[in-house]
């Protein structure tokens, strides 16, 4: 009977972003990541007896930026909280947060499309709060503190499960996935947040649970840590829900608790358990004061925002008549979507540059791991190759060595080129000598071809590029080869 | 002139002499050092005496005096700090074990405002722990005495303050008021303490006890030197969000000793609870006196009163609990010995290190604000809190200010009330509401009760402090109680 019970997955996502402010929530302190440790530190980030914190304004300016742009309702009168718990890299023994129902921004949604389905992703809340120091644990029985992160401006959006009427979940690892990817993509676009996955200063906490289908109560949820890049929010996910079905096929409970995603092992594993909920002790924090929003202040920084990746995905497909997919890719992050206007504005030819992005940029970036925004190719780079394909200067399989290398030296292509000397070689008389030198060498196949196998003809070719290493214009490598083919059957 | 004369100075009367350079800062400052080590062995006022810092200060401000600069006045006066506001590079305990050697990095704004005024810092006074107690006998160190009978209490928290104040140790001093802090303890010592509106004086450096409710003010030996305390302390901080952006007018302008058609008003709670016959004998008496400058006075009722302390002993620990959680041994103070982990670590610290009213007050707060009682207990305190508030809007729609006892009796003796914490809590019942309601309110001295002073309070709307001022230095002006030294016998 178990047995044939199917399970639907229910996903609620909490993701936590350091806002790119130049100070922290509350002091003057410089927010930025690393530095000698305690060097960015005064009495306030420090919890130092007396000290009272200061709202950064221009934190609170970006969260309204984002809760707008993931469509969210703007608080009119939006407090501050205390989440007590002791811990060593906790200053003041609390968390300055946002509980309850007064977060900065409320009832919002992303736009997600896997598998050619469009689902609005329902967001409960975008608040903001401070981040705390960080535990280094030192040889022996020692542990040290450094409180540089201690108050930096930390934004935290989670989704609304179940969604209110009209908005959806996310059901899948992909969804999931692909969540995060917009997530991102927004956040980058408006100069929040810098997306890193890797570095921490995106942290994505998904709350895993199942719920056999027909059925409207949620199964009791796990929630995974360490999910460091988008493949493992993907990997992550899918592993814990068929930890999760395996666990209940075999008639078992699951434990609510936070579990360690473990990515050399590909694993999930305890990391404490939540059976009791935390006592965290909220209340409004009196040292502040409610931040309130004058209505038309709110209009304009929603005319501050700048066009959005879902805008500029349609206006990438209607422009450039890209495919939707390759439309969204090239949306994904900021400096991608950059990196293609800037280049389309140089060369004029959207199309061109999509394909070289969408392949040989991509399949590089994704080899070398490189980001965008450190390649070493540039669009003026890029367009300067386009030029030469598009004058006959070099062939394109010619093209795809000098990308590699402007890729790899950041070195400009006509440079290269010359440099390697691979300029196309479309002078007749230079090409006739090797031309009759693989009809020599190739009687066999020259007779092959006479006979009428045109596939033949195809190795023919395919050697004089190979002498000419490439570099001979391959319109006229064929016609020479037919002239004189010709000539010899005659 | 002799020490106890110089040090028997009030801020005006010492400014006086330093402008005129019939005395220098020096000369004043060696007295009041001299005096302190004449009596505070008897008083304990003290939990640090800053004479290097203090002479530093003296002669700088001499050297100013000498040049002929314009000086405030302020400068070169004498001035102790209650010890729960920071000092950098000074001790600054809290009078609590658990920071018993701890000195900050930074100046709070008072602090930092005393000293750009010129004002010569003395030494840090003794408090209860954390501020938190009616007696100072809370004090983790020692308790103070009442100069006016050693076995007596100085009152709480600020009875360091005052008590320095009373027994000539300073010219003047800071005290911090959270559900009378200041008050009560001048009342008890005699000496004129203001708390002032919420958000008035800057909080940045003052150790939190409860943070909606704490508000730092004068310690004088009159009126008129509240005012020019008033005049340095007061004013919008940037790194207080909660202090007031208004202008501070000149406090000293309110000293006039005209009430003519002054509306008075006198809650008839107050005078319940407790409220001793001598102590409703002598403040009727004031009100009396008021009354024959010109005022006029009406009995009211402020029926939600009684709430006050309930009320009062919810949000305080609540916020406590949150304040002093920071107090775990990681970075600065005592840290607990030989912890395996770190939470035996804070465990041994706070336990160690707190004595035992704090524990109670933490006890409180964690369960007030937990899960399931919050709506109970913080919850509900927030909402009476509004009432109360409500009480004084409507009672100040039709008077300028209320009268009533500072606090219900004179100063009990030390230990008298220390197994008796309801006892002891009563003792700011008068107090209470103005912290809650977020007023201004002042002490002043108005009458005796064997060998020991009555305290007068004068509450006035939010940012009314001049209109509190100037009834407070009408009465001061016709009468000489302010003027009477206590023998330290």
């Amino acid at each position: 009977m178990a047995d044939k019970l199917q399970y639907e997955p229910i996903i609620g996502m909490e993701v936590h972003a350091e806002l790119l402010t130049d100070s922290k929530m509350f002091c003057g302190c410089s927010a930025r990541f690393g530095g000698e440790p305690n060097s960015r530190c005064c009495p306030v980030c420090l919890g130092l007896p007396g000290s009272l914190p200061v709202i950064n304004e221009k934190a609170v300016q970006y969260v309204v930026r984002t809760a707008l742009a993931l469509n969210c309702q703007i608080t009119h009168q939006s407090i501050f909280h205390r989440k007590n718990y002791f811990y060593p890299d906790l200053p003041k023994g609390y968390q300055i947060s946002q509980y309850g129902e007064t977060p900065i921004g409320q009832y919002g949604w992303i736009e997600i499309t896997v598998d050619g389905r469009t689902k609005k992703i329902a967001i409960r809340r975008v608040h903001l709060e401070e981040d705390t120091g960080k535990l280094l644990h030192v040889e022996g029985d020692r542990s040290e503190v450094d409180y540089n992160r201690s108050g930096v401006p930390l934004m935290e959006i989670v989704t609304e499960n179940p969604p209110p009427t009209g908005l959806d979940q996310i059901q899948s690892a992909e969804e999931a996935r692909e969540y995060l990817v917009r997530l991102r993509a927004i956040l980058t676009y408006i100069g929040v947040n810098d997306g890193k996955l890797e570095e921490g200063s995106l942290r994505c906490e998904p709350n895993i649970s199942l719920r056999p289908v027909g059925t409207v109560e949620f199964g009791v949820k796990t929630e995974l840590k360490n999910l460091n890049s988008f493949r493992a929010v993907h990997k992550g996910i899918d592993y814990e829900l068929a930890r999760q079905e395996k666990v209940l096929r075999q008639g078992g409970k699951i434990v609510q608790e936070t579990r360690r995603w473990d990515d050399a092992r590909g694993v999930t594993a305890p990391m404490r358990s939540k059976e009791f909920e935390q006592e965290y002790r909220y209340f409004p924090e009196p040292d502040l004061t409610p931040l309130r929003f004058d209505p038309e202040w709110i209009e304009g920084q929603r005319e501050a925002l700048p066009e959005l990746p879902d805008q500029k995905k349609r206006r990438f497909v209607e422009e450039f008549d890209l495919p939707e997919y390759d439309a969204e890719i090239l949306t994904d992050s900021r400096p991608m979507a950059e990196f293609f206007e800037e280049t389309v504005k140089l060369s004029g030819d959207g199309k061109a540059v999509s394909n070289w992005m969408m392949g040989e940029f991509l399949r590089l970036l994704n080899a070398t791991g490189t980001e965008v925004e450190q390649s070493k190719l540039t669009p003026p780079h890029l367009t300067e190759m386009l030029r030469l394909v598009s004058e006959g200067v070099i062939s394109v399989r010619i093209a795809k060595t000098v990308f590699e290398e402007m890729f790899n030296t950041g070195k400009r292509a006509a440079d290269i080129v010359r440099n390697l000397g691979l300029t196309q070689i479309a002078d007749e008389s230079q090409l006739l000598p090797t031309v009759e030198q693989v009809l020599d060498e190739n009687p066999k196949v020259v007779q092959d071809v006479l006979d009428g196998k045109d596939k033949s003809f195809a190795f023919l070719v395919g050697q004089v590029m190979r002498y000419t290493k490439g570099r001979a214009n391959p319109q006229l490598v064929n016609q020479l080869l037919r002239d004189r083919l010709q000539a010899r059957s005659g | 002139m002799a020490d106890t004369n110089l040090a028997a100075l009030t801020l005006r009367e010492a400014h006086e002499l330093l402008k005129t350079k019939q005395v220098t800062s020096r000369e004043l400052t060696e007295a009041v050092l001299r005096r302190i080590e004449a009596v505070d062995n008897k008083v304990k006022a003290f939990v640090s005496v800053t004479s290097e810092i203090a002479l530093e200060r003296a002669e700088a401000a001499d050297r100013k005096i000498a040049s002929g600069e314009p000086i405030g006045p302020l400068t070169g006066a004498p001035i102790a700090i209650k010890d729960n506001m920071c000092t950098r590079g000074v001790l600054t305990t809290c009078s609590s074990k658990i920071l018993y050697n701890y000195k900050p990095i930074y100046d709070a704004t008072v602090v930092e405002r005393l000293a750009d005024a010129g004002a010569v810092m003395v030494g840090k006074t003794n408090l209860d722990e954390f501020a938190m107690g009616s007696s100072t006998e809370n004090s983790g160190f020692f308790p103070t005495h009442n100069p006016w009978n050693l076995a007596a209490a100085p009152g709480g928290s600020s009875g360091g303050s005052t008590a320095s104040v009373a027994a000539d140790e300073c010219l003047a001093a800071l005290g911090s008021d959270t559900g009378g802090s200041i008050r009560q303890p001048a009342s008890f010592c005699g000496v004129v303490g203001l708390k002032p509106t919420y958000g008035r004086v800057s909080r940045y450096g003052l150790v939190a006890f409860a943070s909606s409710l704490d508000q730092i003010g004068p310690v004088t030996k009159d009126v008129t030197d509240a005012a020019l305390l008033m005049n340095v302390i007061a004013g919008k901080d940037p790194c207080d969000s909660t202090s007031l952006d208004v202008p501070v007018p000149d406090y000293t302008k309110a000293l006039v000793p005209d009430v003519k058609g002054l509306r008075i008003g006198v809650p008839k709670e107050y005078f319940g609870m407790g409220t001793t016959a001598e102590v409703a004998d002598s403040v009727w008496q004031a009100i009396e006196l008021l009354r024959s400058l010109g005022a006029e006075y009406r009995e009211t009722s402020m029926p939600n009163t009684e709430y006050g302390l309930p009320t009062y002993y919810i949000i305080a620990p609540s916020e406590a609990s949150s304040n002093l959680a920071r107090y775990d041994g990681v970075r600065y103070g005592l840290r607990g010995k030989s912890a395996p982990d770190p939470v035996t670590m804070f465990l041994k610290t706070r336990d160690e290190g707190f004595g035992a009213e704090v524990k109670q007050r933490i006890m409180i707060g964690t369960y007030a604000l937990s899960a399931g009682y919050y709506d109970a207990y913080y919850l509900k305190a927030q909402k009476v809190r509004t009432l109360l508030r409500q009480d004084f809007e409507r009672a100040f729609e039709e008077f300028d200010v209320l009268i009533s006892p500072t606090s219900p009796t004179v100063a009990f003796g030390l230990g008298e009330r220390a197994d008796d914490p309801f006892a002891m809590k009563l003792a700011d019942v008068c107090t209470i509401p103005a912290n809650l309601a977020g007023i201004p309110a002042i002490s002043i001295p108005c009458g005796f009760h064997n060998g020991l002073p009555i305290g007068l309070q004068i509450m006035a709307p939010g940012l009314g402090e001049e209109v509190a001022l100037r009834v407070a230095y009408a009465f001061e002006q016709n009468t000489d109680y302010h003027k009477r030294k206590p023998t330290l016998g």
